[in-house]
């Protein structure tokens, strides 16, 4: 995973409320066994309407989205932040996220900032301004600017650290392994085993 | 400090935590169950293999297939390329790790969120994850348990454990008694309409109340499956004697010394009196009617009484610019009651409402009656121990006359993975839990309901609650002497 810093790349408004995963990534795109090649499958429902955003020339490119409340709700599929991911994006700011979405974006590298109603709607006008800006994503000091605006946002202490650092879960977990062989040693014996199996 | 009082949530968080987070980190919890299937999985093993790391505990592991397995010709390959490359990366990795695996043909096979409970290994005060939102169904039980992404899967497999930070807790108390007709689907959707979509967020959502006591384990999964849906992380309901009675006996429930030293612990994780919740939802059980979705997420229902809502009577924006968007991909009109409008296909699955007793109340219904025309209906068991039991009781052949197809068991029209799609446009009555946009297909029409309500709808081919039926009879004679007037 690449340590993530300041960042700037272009700023698309997504002028809608309650994105669910679904339409991050529809169910069948699913099938794929890989762990990249999703950008084809981003929006893939919206994207056959020539007025979608992704579809207008200026912001082709996107690499930072702005969205309106409740992004990523519904199914907790990774590959909605895969597909994000894969297209280019680098940051996702909403004013309500998902907490599973949340999650898994912070496993991937992908900034999902916390900001108000009032700045989505300053970022929003302020990017329709000037479609195809480039907005600087700054996640040391948690803000984004676009041209004279500067807005706040919040991401929490621990994924910030891991983001700044490029760490991956696995290891950070496994440099615990001897609490985890302890608390085994004294895991009761009614509780549940798959092995041998039972009832086949 | 240590004898403040302590909710459910928090005491099988407590008895987990294999390392406390220091400075906002967050706390590694022990799992003892995951539950594994093809679509979230195969990313998860890649990840070991390329790290060159094993499953570490593949007897706390267990696999099946449901999302894209095929709901008929079962003895058949199955025709989509990607749906049996997605299935048989699973049996390659359940081999080649040494996970457990339930294929299809095998009576274990099925909806995980089935399968889990069915098998005796979903019991009260553990920890379960599945790489699938709907993992929380078995909260119904009284343990902690939650859908994770896919690189949590893999985090799981190698480590069998979760970095997560607490939750807060939230108490749904659902007091009185449900109207004949009413059931826990009314409840949750009841609930999910009241705190909203994201009503539930950060929360480990407590089901208490008298209502919830006396429903049955089935229906306890049926709420706590749908607990995702207002946006929560989990929902539990507090194990008592209905939960040990459902349990006992099962392949893998405790036996002997060992099931009375569960019980013995079992029965101190109800929330302590004197417990906070930090948040207190009521629902009054007794004011209850059977409930619909008019919209395309799952808070947007009514009472089936009522009419498709005004997005005009909404106040906030954004909730009312959803509603426009809904009605118009829904196609409907505001005002429009909700009982006339008229479906195209009927299913009956899903972890949502799958289970034998799922089946029976909806078989009950449609018992020597005739489906209405043109409206098709599906009947998708759980599992295939599932269907092996209806057919026993012989409740495939009451769907079978009715004239509605019985398959065999998967997720199936839930989402569409297989080829049990709606066509475009097309609107189903769906036991299901997600009316989103395209979930049943593309440009698909989804409204989530009841079994009772389901069946009711098949047989008057418009929304319907078992209570119209009384009068099913009555009307068609008054609807023939008004066209004899004419
Ligand atoms: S039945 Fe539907 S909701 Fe349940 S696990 Fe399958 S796809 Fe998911």
């Amino acid at each position: 995973m690449e340590k993530f810093e300041v960042f700037s790349g272009v700023a698309v408004p997504l002028r809608r409320s309650n994105v669910d995963t679904d339409q991050i990534i529809p169910a069948v795109y699913l099938k794929r066994i890989t762990k990249t090649g999703f950008e084809d499958a981003l929006f893939a429902a919206w994207r056959g309407d020539a007025d979608f955003i992704l579809n207008q020339q200026a912001y082709a490119g996107g690499q930072v989205l702005v969205a309106g409340p409740d992004f990523g709700t519904g199914s907790s599929r990774e590959h909605a932040v895969w597909a994000l991911r894969d297209y280019g994006f680098k940051a996702v700011f909403s004013s309500k996220f998902a907490d599973i979405f949340r999650g898994n974006a912070g496993k991937q590298g992908l900034v999902a900032g916390v900001i108000t109603d009032e700045d989505t709607e300053k970022l929003w006008a302020a990017i329709e301004a000037n479609p195809g800006s480039e907005i600087e994503v700054n996640l040391v000091d948690r803000t984004a600017s676009i041209g004279d605006l500067t807005v706040s946002f919040e991401i929490d202490d621990y994924t910030r650290w891991r983001l700044l650092e490029g760490l991956d879960d696995i290891g950070l977990t496994l440099r615990d392994e001897q609490a985890i062989v302890d608390f085994e040693a004294k895991r009761e014996s009614w509780r549940p085993k798959t092995l041998p199996a039972k009832g086949v | 400090m240590t004898n403040k009082p302590l909710t459910l949530a928090e005491k099988v968080w407590n008895d987990h935590l294999v390392a406390k987070g220091q400075d906002g980190s967050p706390d590694l919890l022990y799992i003892d169950l995951h539950l594994v299937h093809e679509v979230t999985s195969p990313q998860a093993f890649d990840g070991l293999r390329l790290a060159g790391r094993p499953v570490r505990r593949p007897d706390l592991t267990i696999a099946t297939e449901d999302h894209n397995t095929p709901t008929w010709d079962i003895d058949k390959p199955i025709a989509d390329p990607t749906s049996r490359t997605q299935i048989q990366t699973l049996r390659n990795n359940a081999a080649e790790f040494g996970v457990r695996i339930h294929s299809l043909g095998d009576v274990n096979q099925g909806i995980v969120h089935v399968v889990g409970p069915q098998l005796g290994l979903t019991m009260p005060g553990i920890t379960v994850v599945c790489g699938d939102s709907h993992t929380s169904t078995h909260g119904a039980f009284g343990a902690l348990a939650m859908g994770i992404g896919t690189s949590e899967v893999e985090h799981v497999l190698a480590t069998q454990t979760l970095p997560l930070k607490p939750f807060k807790t939230m108490a749904i108390n659902v007091d009185g008694t449900l109207r004949p007709g009413v059931t826990a689907k009314d409840v949750i959707l009841a609930v999910i309409a009241k705190i909203g979509t994201g009503g539930g967020q950060g929360y480990v959502l407590e089901y208490r109340g008298s209502a919830i006591r006396a429903l049955s384990m089935e229906a306890r999964m049926t709420i706590c499956n749908m607990s995702i849906e207002a946006g929560a992380r989990a929902g539990m309901v507090a194990p008592d004697q209905i939960t040990y009675d459902y349990l006992e006996g099962r392949p893998h429930a405790p036996e002997g010394a060992d099931w009375d030293a569960a019980v013995a612990y079992w029965n101190t994780l109800p929330t302590d009196d004197g417990a906070k919740f930090d948040e207190e939802v009521f629902i009054d059980a007794n004011t209850l009617d059977p409930f619909v979705t008019w919209g395309t997420n799952p808070g947007q229902g009514v009472s089936l009484l009522d009419n498709v809502p005004n997005p005009a009577d909404i106040a906030d924006p954004n909730e009312r610019a959803a509603a426009e968007r809904a009605l118009e991909y829904m196609d409907l009109t505001a005002g429009t009651p909700m009982k006339a409008i008229r479906i195209d296909t009927v299913f009956l699955g899903s972890c949502t409402n799958s289970r034998i007793e799922d089946l029976r109340a909806a078989a009950s219904i449609i018992k020597g009656k005739t489906k209405a025309e043109g409206v098709r209906m599906l009947v998708v068991p759980g599992s295939a121990k599932v269907r092996l039991e209806a057919e026993a009781e012989g409740l495939d052949k009451v769907f079978k006359d009715f004239g509605a197809e019985w398959r065999f068991a998967g997720c199936s029209m839930c989402l569409g993975m297989n080829p049990d799609q709606l066509a475009p446009g097309e609107r189903a009555a769906s036991t299901s839990n997600r009316n989103f946009e395209g979930r049943q297909g593309k440009g698909a029409r989804t409204h989530l309901v009841s079994p009772l309500v389901a069946a009711a709808t098949a047989i008057r081919g418009t929304l319907s609650s078992p209570s119209d039926l009384a009068n099913l009879a009555d009307q068609t004679d008054a609807a023939s002497s008004t066209a004899g007037v004419n």
